[in-house]
């Protein structure tokens, strides 16, 4: 009886040890599962259709040219490959504009006629109605319904999910904002954290160095949130009045706040990579007459230079996937970023600002588990790295 | 000549007194050998001439050690400087990360010698010395990990030889090694005595014997006897040295 | 073949570079303790003005620009519950398992692995993972329990890792010794194992529990509600945290002068949450490495 009792608990831990492996699978599963949808659904808001005079040659448009024309950035059908007409831009709440409300009739029951009127009447036209407008001796012919490709999802350079008649989900701003200010973070970041490293390991006497480490504890214990609010009260009106900008909600001031956020994990690490340098190293290159200092940058550091790559490399995943404090102190405009002052939007900013408001199983929710997706996989890809050269160290020992 | 003089050394780990009221005086270019049974001392003391302990948090002295005439607990020493002098040779060989020739070079690089025609020079020279040259002449860009135990040691002696200091510590430098590298090492020393003023510690015997000019039994932090080695292996003063040369104890 | 090999002056200059490279790593060092000093005082400044027994136990009044912060903290509270429920079992058990019974090789690497990746992923990502697991596909609904499994899941890995270092610290002397005496593994495990490790695994899950405080990516679409008029009713309810509603206290909203203060107060509750977890993680740490030396 006792030996079964133990069988069945020594089966449970060994479920639990799973539990980490599992997860790791149901992540996958559930955001490929609520993402994939994404390639299915059609460029225009389901249950609309876009319709064109029956003269109008032009069979396709792409969504962003879509976004073009309703934004009037395109005027003529020359333009998308059709014949020299001006475009006209028509969207059912135009409607007005052509009829009186009793030739549309009080329930609009009429609507449709008057829309085929419409498209019949201009060869510009490009009408975004309801499909239920659409009728069977429809005079206009319907533009090719496409579905989201995978070229403008991952090379596109806008993002406008919210666009109507095609909303626009280029994830290149997003990628290019997050890597932009996890660059300049690390890059920030790296001075402070290898020479506060170095000085917590080699340096500091033991009183030192039990003051610095519930310091640098401590700062990875601030949420993240705190880090936001305190970024957006004290550092963006710093930025913003010392380099006399219109907004100081930009990627520098994200990059500063990741960069204190991501110093603790790239000290922490790289301290422990130098301490595990042998005491025997570091005598025998003391007895040669090498003073601390030469014997740090010539014998520890390159040591343990793998240790402390994985600590910046984990400093970089932490800054890449972290939230809150991007998202309230970088200002979170979808554009591709040339400069440090401008503000800008990361993947992990633009998922948790969006998805409250994005509709459970539409195309902009879908966008956002994708993002996921891809964020997840830069994590990974961070993580396996961290793996691969911790385990090159390990061999060499 | 007295190279290294040794006044009334006290040493401390905290409250624990490692080393208690040590005088001794060693000869230039002698070899000076420390014996006596773990804890003993004979480590910390050896590693007191090139201030090895103030790596240590928590210790103290007391006394005087002079070398060459000068005390190098004084103010004015650097203790860079003094450990360019003052070479070492570790229990365990712990050649540096690095090529054959770099560990080698790595004294003089790190003293501000850049003349690389120099360096190569001296390089071979103190390899050659530490009886290593024919070894490694075709391999000097190899990782020094790649090297047997008794040939990495003899790397250290060679490290420790090139940035030519005038007395070389050694700490138990064959307890790592198997007999026949052990063998070399000895015969090396003897080479090197004419050079150096060498003090080795070891826990064996016979290699006190064989290789040391004069012998200092050290036991419980104290100095017991100081010695010619024959006649400490012969017709000890003590009786506690007795006991151990014997094999009584330790 | 001794000779004068070194040039003169050389002693001084690398001295001297040495003097200037540690000179420079203090300064760093020490701006950091600047930093969070910073980032604590000025929190702490501006806070401890509106933080009272009132603002902590009174609900948010006038469409956010009065009253208290009393539900999001217990909001706060019953999630850093219900995540340790989760996850303190799970994680501890996991690493046993790593640690006592996994077979040492590739299943302990790969598992590892797998363990430091969920580690690495950031928690915006478990929130939608949650989002769609238990909100959507189980059905709980925007729920405290949604948000604390997520949350609970998120720390899963700092929870195992700590105990899976705070095992392997205890000599294995202490097992041979105790199934020498015939007791099984699992025996050993209870009655040897855990409870010598016990003082660093509860440290461990002391921190992971601050760590749940202040996320708040996990539970924007599992749990947090914005404004709550009364406090949660059962584990299907949604709730209100702290880190949460200083997020939309401090960047949603039209009256920002009165709005400020309260998200100075709800800032310096949430740091001394922090403060409180990783002190008492630090006092409980010390306190038993002194028993165990005096035993």
């Amino acid at each position: 009886m006792r030996r079964v009792c133990e069988k069945i608990v020594e089966g449970i831990l060994t479920c639990s040890g799973f539990v980490t492996s599992v997860a790791v699978l149901l992540i996958v599963v559930f955001l490929f599962a609520e993402a994939m949808g994404l390639f299915n659904k059609k460029v225009v808001e389901e249950g609309y259709v876009l319709a064109v005079n029956k003269a109008n040659p032009v069979r396709r448009l792409s969504a962003l040219q879509i976004k073009e024309v309703f934004d009037g950035e395109i005027t003529n059908w020359k333009e998308l490959g059709g014949p020299d007409v001006g475009v006209t831009v028509f969207r059912l709440e135009d409607i007005t504009a052509y009829f009186s409300e009793e030739e549309l009739g009080d329930e609009y029951e009429r609507a449709p006629r008057c829309v085929s009127r419409v498209v019949a009447g201009h060869p510009g036209i490009i009408a975004f109605v309801p499909a239920r407008f659409v009728e069977k001796d429809f005079p206009g012919r319907l533009l090719d319904d496409e579905c989201v490709s995978f070229g403008e999802v991952f090379a596109g350079k806008e993002w406008f999910p919210t666009a109507t008649p095609a909303p626009l989900f280029g994830f290149l701003p997003l990628v290019a904002g997050t890597l932009w200010v996890g660059f300049f973070a690390i890059l920030f970041a790296l001075p402070f954290g290898l020479s506060v490293a170095v000085y917590m390991s080699e340096v500091a006497g033991r009183r030192t160095r039990g003051f610095l480490k519930p310091v640098i504890e401590l700062l990875s214990g601030i949420p993240s949130v705190v880090y936001g609010f305190f970024g957006l009260i004290v550092v963006v009106p710093l930025l913003q009045r010392v380099f006399g900008l219109p907004v100081g909600e930009t990627g520098l001031a994200g990059s500063v706040v990741l960069a204190v956020m991501a110093l603790p994990t790239m000290i922490t690490v790289a301290e422990d990579a130098m301490r595990n340098c042998p005491r025997a190293m570091r005598e025998a290159s003391l007895a040669l007459g090498a003073t601390r200092w030469q014997t740090i940058y010539k014998v520890v550091i390159p040591y343990s230079v793998s240790g402390i790559a994985s600590g910046v490399v984990l400093g970089v995943g932490r800054a890449i996937g972290e939230t809150m404090a991007v998202l309230m102190v970088t200002g979170n405009a979808a554009v591709i970023p040339s400069t440090l002052l401008e503000p800008l939007r990361t993947i992990p900013a633009t998922i948790a600002a969006e998805l409250g408001e994005a509709p459970s199983g539409g195309v902009h929710y879908e966008a956002l588990f994708l993002l996921g997706v891809v964020l997840f996989f830069i994590t990974m890809l961070i993580n396996l790295g961290v793996e691969y050269i911790s385990s090159k160290t390990g061999r060499s020992k | 000549m007295d190279k290294i003089d040794a006044k009334h050394v006290n040493f401390f780990y905290g409250d624990f007194q490692a080393l208690k009221d040590i005088s001794m005086t060693i000869e230039e270019k002698s070899v000076v050998a420390f014996i006596g049974p773990s804890g003993c001392g004979k480590s910390t003391f050896l590693r007191l001439f090139n201030r090895m302990n103030d790596l240590i948090p928590g210790t103290r002295l007391e006394g005087e050690i002079l070398i060459d005439g000068r005390d190098v607990y004084d103010k004015s020493v650097q203790v860079d400087e003094l450990r360019k002098q003052v070479g070492m040779v570790f229990q365990r060989p712990n050649p540096f990360p690095k090529s054959i020739f770099e560990n080698v070079a790595y004294g003089l690089r790190v003293n501000g010698v850049k003349d690389g025609e120099f360096i190569r020079h001296r390089v071979e020279e103190a390899l050659k010395a530490a009886a290593l040259w024919d070894e490694v002449k075709h391999k000097l860009k190899e990782s020094a990990f790649a090297l047997s135990g008794g040939q990495q040691q003899r790397l250290c002696i060679a490290r420790a030889m090139a940035v030519s200091p005038s007395v070389l510590l050694m700490d138990e430098p064959a307890s790592a090694l198997d007999p026949i590298s052990t063998a070399k090492v000895e015969e090396l020393i003897h080479e090197l005595k004419t050079e150096y003023t060498i003090v080795i510690v070891t826990h064996n015997m016979q290699q006190a014997a064989r290789v040391s000019d004069k012998t200092a039994f050290f036991y419980m932090g104290s100095m017991v006897e100081y010695d010619d080695t024959k006649k400490i292996f012969t017709n000890p003063g003590k009786e506690a040295t007795q006991n151990y040369i014997t094999g009584r104890f330790g | 073949m001794r000779q004068d090999i070194f040039p003169l002056q050389q002693g001084g200059r690398k001295r001297r570079s040495q003097w200037l490279a540690f000179g420079v790593f203090g300064l760093m060092s020490y701006s950091i303790v600047f930093i969070l000093f910073a980032i604590l005082g000025f929190i702490i400044y501006k806070g401890i003005g509106v933080v009272s027994w009132e603002f902590l136990t009174t609900a948010p009044a006038d469409g956010m620009t009065g009253g208290g912060v009393w539900p999001a903290i217990v909001g706060t509270f019953y999630l850093m519950a219900g995540s340790a429920l989760f996850a303190f079992p799970v994680g501890v058990m996991s690493g046993i398992y790593m640690n006592e019974y996994a077979p040492k090789g590739w299943l302990v690497r790969f598992i590892r692995m797998m363990t430091n990746n969920l580690g690495g992923i950031p928690s915006v990502v478990f929130g939608l993972f949650g989002m769609a697991l238990f909100v959507k596909y189980l059905g709980f609904g925007d729920s405290i329990l949604s948000g604390s499994l997520t949350l609970g899941l998120l720390c899963v890995p700092l929870v195992i890792r700590t105990t899976e270092e705070s095992l392997k610290a205890i000599p294995d002397s202490f097992r041979e010794g105790s199934r020498a005496l015939g007791a099984t593994k699992l025996q050993t495990i209870w009655h040897v194992v855990l409870p010598m490790g016990m003082p660093n695994v509860i440290t461990g899950l002391i921190l992971a529990l601050g760590r749940v405080s202040g996320e708040t990516a996990p539970i924007l679409f599992t749990c947090a509600a914005y404004f709550l008029p009364r406090l949660p009713r059962s584990v299907l309810d949604q709730c209100m945290a702290l880190p949460y509603h200083l997020y939309v206290v401090s960047t949603s909203g039209t009256d920002m002068d009165s709005q400020l203060p309260l998200a100075y107060g709800t800032a310096l509750v949430l740091i001394l949450i922090v403060l409180v977890v990783n002190l008492s993680a630090h006092a409980l740490r010390r306190y038993f490495s002194n028993k165990v030396k005096t035993n």
